[in-house]
């Protein structure tokens, strides 16, 4: 893995031999360095393999540290805001983080392998934070982002294309389970885990057997309509369900230059991911003030009116401005013009009512939309396949 | 179960005052002290069988006389065998220079150079002066602070402005160089410039050229703004001091118990409980107030995994490198200097002849070795103090700037050759002193770390550089005295204002704690 392509300075993931012939429109991103496909021919197609049949996404660049030794769970639960140990062997865990003054560094999914022994996948670079937080403990960190390669595969035919591959009886494996098959000698690792909030699951392989298991995955997921996706098509696909993305939903305090400009994580919604049952964790004491003091901002998902997706947005209230729009997109599925905004408090409790300002541009003239919207309680698109085990067949 | 209010780690100076001043505020207290006397680094050992000396500081310069007035202390058996000693800058032709107060006499020096010594003398004291009154409380916080803060930080600026624009001009300008550069700018006398370096770089791992040294020199001055024209000499050692106190302490009520070591401090969830013993037995009080440097109280006592993390790395960036080891001598006879009186081996003897034997000295520590010509001040204490030895006899401690704290390959193969080294060095000032050798030791950065429980045999708990100083001493976020810690004190000389026998760190924490009330 990172070979730097000839004629660019980017990193090309375990797979780059399959997607680049597949990647039509030409339209590539920087992910951390690695070049990943933003579109490969359509983006609502692509979109729509991930909610009526089987998308797929390279996650390769995604950053994977393992943590092992004697104090590794210890180690994580004083890093990570949320109970680690109530993450049984074999299960998935999402996490945040914090810095002592309880701003959230980054989110990620930690995989338990074993006794003492972690993966810990993460949108950022971890690995000063990662040392960092290992003085006083006996803990081994190793960055494992070049040496794991990782396909989601994502959708209602997702189950049906892998055990169509082989992996015989995952449609028992429950979301935020994991379960290792043998492929060609090597460990298979496949966990019910997703960004899309529909029924899917991550493939982690060696790199040697990635393009093996891309050719394996397509040729069973013919009959299932499987189809590439690239991060456009996941973007809208996550939005629909509601999960926040760092660097997009908010920028990590370890790169915030302007004061006041991280977010904790209960102005991101996130209060069921603190545990102040810990006695210790990073941002602890911060986050504990901050709960009995009140936040600065709420998290809210605002229902828009129209279809202009609501971008960067201002959030009005009268002619007072008071919030900004994060992320937003016209979510095909939920049929919804859905937003994620930052209001300051107290506004945005579920029900208020807003106006977003949108301003678009047609053919060189730029056009300001209000559009009312509701702020509304929990995602719209949130399918009961998503959490059926046995996993329902297509 | 509580046995007390409060507990302080440690029966160092700062601990004692702290402890006694929880007292007199109506608090339970015990001071736990792992050694078996008390005072900490203001200690009086026999080193030799019918030889004692201060072992670690030798002489007292910056006591805070209120401290010494509140507690009471020369009722409790401090007293001085010689006040106010004048320092003498050996010549390495016989011909020495004498510093006291703010006149400076002999070898040759100029009435230029007379002059401006005082000239000089005048304008540090002024400036000590403002870190006097900073140094008297708490130091203010920057982010978040609350009017208390800011009326400190009012009265620092209006203190600065008070002086005047050209001093102002000339403090801002100052306060971040080096010693070596405003030595070579205000005196001629290479004797002179080497005796006011030697006062900037005691205790420290830096050198005359090494930036922050003027601050170093003006820490030190402090004690002079107190009233101490020089240095002084407690009668029966600096350890009277740690008595004094501990005798002011247990007047006031306060438990102390020595060769109590303590190996942890204990957590209730995110609370101190108190403190488990090397022996096991638990004491147990909501309020744990650590005299132990930070590093040790943090990474040893508490452990850095019972800390957050943005905290664990302030400590682990502490930076407490040490320069200084001590020799101690014991003599069957007065030793000669040469161009010395009886009298004036008394005094505080310093050989440094100029700067840049001082920065040779250094030099070497940086790469681990010794130098082969260090910088020394001398206390032969049994002359102004008869209880220290038998009549007749004397005892000569000496602080050497520079030793490393660590050389290669190991003390067990320098620590002879060094104090040789340390010996034949003072020889050549005092012909025959080796002959009225009787026994001697040489205590190593290493060794002071051990006996005296100082991370690197740091003085200060920590180097006294801008960057660890005032609300950034020990870090930021713990610079109130209060750690992050519910319950969880520090009043050592890892806190602001910082080391030396002052007590000022001690009489500061114990203010904090009686101000923030019982916790919670």
């Amino acid at each position: 893995m990172s070979d730097v392509s000839s004629d660019t300075m980017m990193l090309e993931t375990p797979f780059h031999s399959r997607i680049e012939p597949l990647c039509g429109l030409n339209d590539w991103g920087n992910w951390m360095g690695y070049t990943t496909p933003n579109a490969y021919f359509d983006v609502e197609l692509e979109y729509f393999a991930i909610r009526s049949t089987t998308g797929v996404f390279d996650l390769s660049p995604m950053n994977k540290y393992r943590i092992t030794g004697p104090d590794a769970e210890a180690y994580l639960n004083r890093m990570m805001t949320r109970d680690i140990s109530r993450i049984g062997t074999n299960r998935v865990g999402y996490a945040i983080w914090c810095d002592d003054a309880g701003q959230l560094l980054d989110d990620g999914t930690i995989f338990h392998l074993g006794k003492n022994d972690y993966r810990l996948c993460a949108y950022r670079r971890a690995t000063d934070w990662l040392h960092w937080c290992a003085l006083g403990f006996d803990v081994s960190i190793v960055d494992e982002t070049d040496a794991i390669a990782g396909l989601a595969v994502q959708g209602p035919t997702s189950c049906s294309t892998l055990i169509a591959m082989g992996l015989t009886g995952l449609e028992n494996l429950k979301p935020f389970g994991m379960q290792n098959y043998d492929f060609e000698g090597e460990t298979l690792m496949v966990s019910r885990t997703g960004f899309t909030g529909d029924l899917g699951y991550e493939a982690w392989i060696t790199p040697s057997k990635a393009e093996h298991l891309w050719d394996r995955l397509f040729e069973a997921g013919k009959q299932f309509l499987i189809k590439p996706i690239g991060s456009y098509a996941l973007d809208i696909a996550r939005i629909e369900t509601g999960f926040i993305q760092a660097g997009v939903d908010f920028v990590s305090s370890e790169e915030v230059i302007r004061h006041g400009r991280s977010r904790s994580p209960f102005e991101l919604g996130l209060h069921w991911l603190v545990d102040f049952k810990k006695p210790l964790f990073n941002g602890r004491k911060a986050l504990l003030a901050e709960h009995q003091q009140g936040s600065r901002y709420r998290f809210a998902l605002l229902d828009v009116d129209g279809n202009k997706p609501a971008d960067h947005s201002f959030i009005l209230k009268g002619d007072k401005q008071v919030g900004t729009v994060t992320s937003a997109a016209w979510c095909p599925t939920a049929k919804s013009n859905l937003a994620f905004a930052q209001i300051e408090m107290p506004h945005g409790a579920v029900g208020d009512q807003y106006i977003a300002e949108i301003y678009y541009q047609r053919e060189l003239h730029w056009t300001r939309v209000l559009a009312p919207c509701t702020v509304i309680d929990g995602p719209i698109f949130n399918p009961s396949r998503r959490r059926k085990t046995p996993a329902v067949a297509f | 179960m509580t046995d007390y209010d409060a507990l302080v780690i440690g029966g160092g100076h700062n601990g004692l005052v702290c402890a006694t001043y929880l007292a007199k505020a109506g608090k339970k207290v015990v001071v736990l002290e792992a050694r078996d006397t008390l005072g900490g680094c203001a200690s009086t050992r026999e080193f030799t069988p019918g030889f004692k000396v201060s072992d670690c500081a030798q002489w007292l310069h910056q006591l805070a006389p209120q401290i010494i007035k509140d507690l009471k202390l020369e009722q409790y058996g401090l007293a001085y065998s010689a006040r106010n000693l004048p320092t003498i800058a050996l010549g390495q032709d016989g011909s020495h220079l004498t510093l006291a107060g703010n006149v400076v006499n002999g070898a040759g020096i100029s009435s230029s150079d007379q002059a401006a010594y005082k000239t000089f003398h005048h304008k540090m004291l002024k400036y000590a002066n403002l870190l006097r009154k900073a140094y008297q409380r708490r130091p203010p916080k920057l982010v978040d602070s609350n009017w208390a803060d800011r009326l400190t930080l009012v009265k620092l600026g209006l203190g600065m402005k008070f002086m005047g624009r050209d001093d102002m001009s000339d403090f801002m300008r100052i306060i971040l160089i080096n010693i070596y550069d405003l030595m070579k700018e205000s005196f001629d006398n290479p004797l002179l410039q080497g005796a006011v370096s030697v006062d900037a770089v005691l205790g420290t791992a830096m050198g005359p050229r090494s930036p922050n040294t003027v601050f170093t020199y003006l820490h030190r001055l402090v004690g002079a703004t107190y009233g101490y024209q020089g240095v002084s000499q407690v009668t029966g050692g600096m350890g009277m001091i740690g008595q004094a106190l501990a005798g002011s302490a247990q007047n006031e009520g306060v438990d102390i118990r020595a060769t109590a070591k303590v190996a942890n401090i204990n957590l209730d969830g995110s609370c101190v409980e108190g403190v488990t013993l090397e022996n096991g037995e638990r004491v147990n009080a909501p309020l744990v107030i650590s005299n132990v440097d930070p590093v040790t109280t943090f990474t040893s006592l508490l452990g850095l995994q019972n800390i957050e993390t943005g905290m664990a790395r302030r400590v682990s960036q502490i930076r407490n490198n040490s320069g200084t080891a001590k020799l101690h001598l014991a003599l069957n006879d007065l030793p000669q200097f040469t161009g010395l009186t009886d009298e004036q081996l008394g005094h505080r003897l310093i050989i440094a002849p100029d700067m840049n034997y001082i920065e040779r000295a250094f030099n070497p520590i940086k790469y681990r070795e010794c130098c082969s010509a260090p910088v020394l001040d001398i206390s032969i204490s049994s002359v102004n103090d008869s209880t220290l030895t038998s009549p007749g006899k004397h005892v000569l401690s000496a602080l050497v700037q520079y030793a490393p704290y660590s050389p290669v390959g190991g003390w067990h193969q320098h620590k002879q050759a060094f104090t040789n080294v340390v010996i034949d060095l003072i020889s050549q000032y005092a012909p025959g002193l080796r002959t009225q050798i009787v026994a001697s030791e040489l205590c190593t950065p290493a060794d002071l770390e051990q006996d005296y429980g100082m991370t690197g045999g740091q003085w200060h708990h920590g180097e006294l550089t801008m960057d660890q100083v005032l609300m950034m001493r020990p870090f930021p976020g713990c610079s109130q005295y209060a750690s992050a810690v519910d319950g969880l004190f520090l009043c050592g000389a890892g806190t602001h204002p910082g080391g030396n026998v002052m007590g000022l760190a001690g009489s500061n924490a114990a203010a904090e704690v009686i101000k923030r009330g019982n916790p919670t």
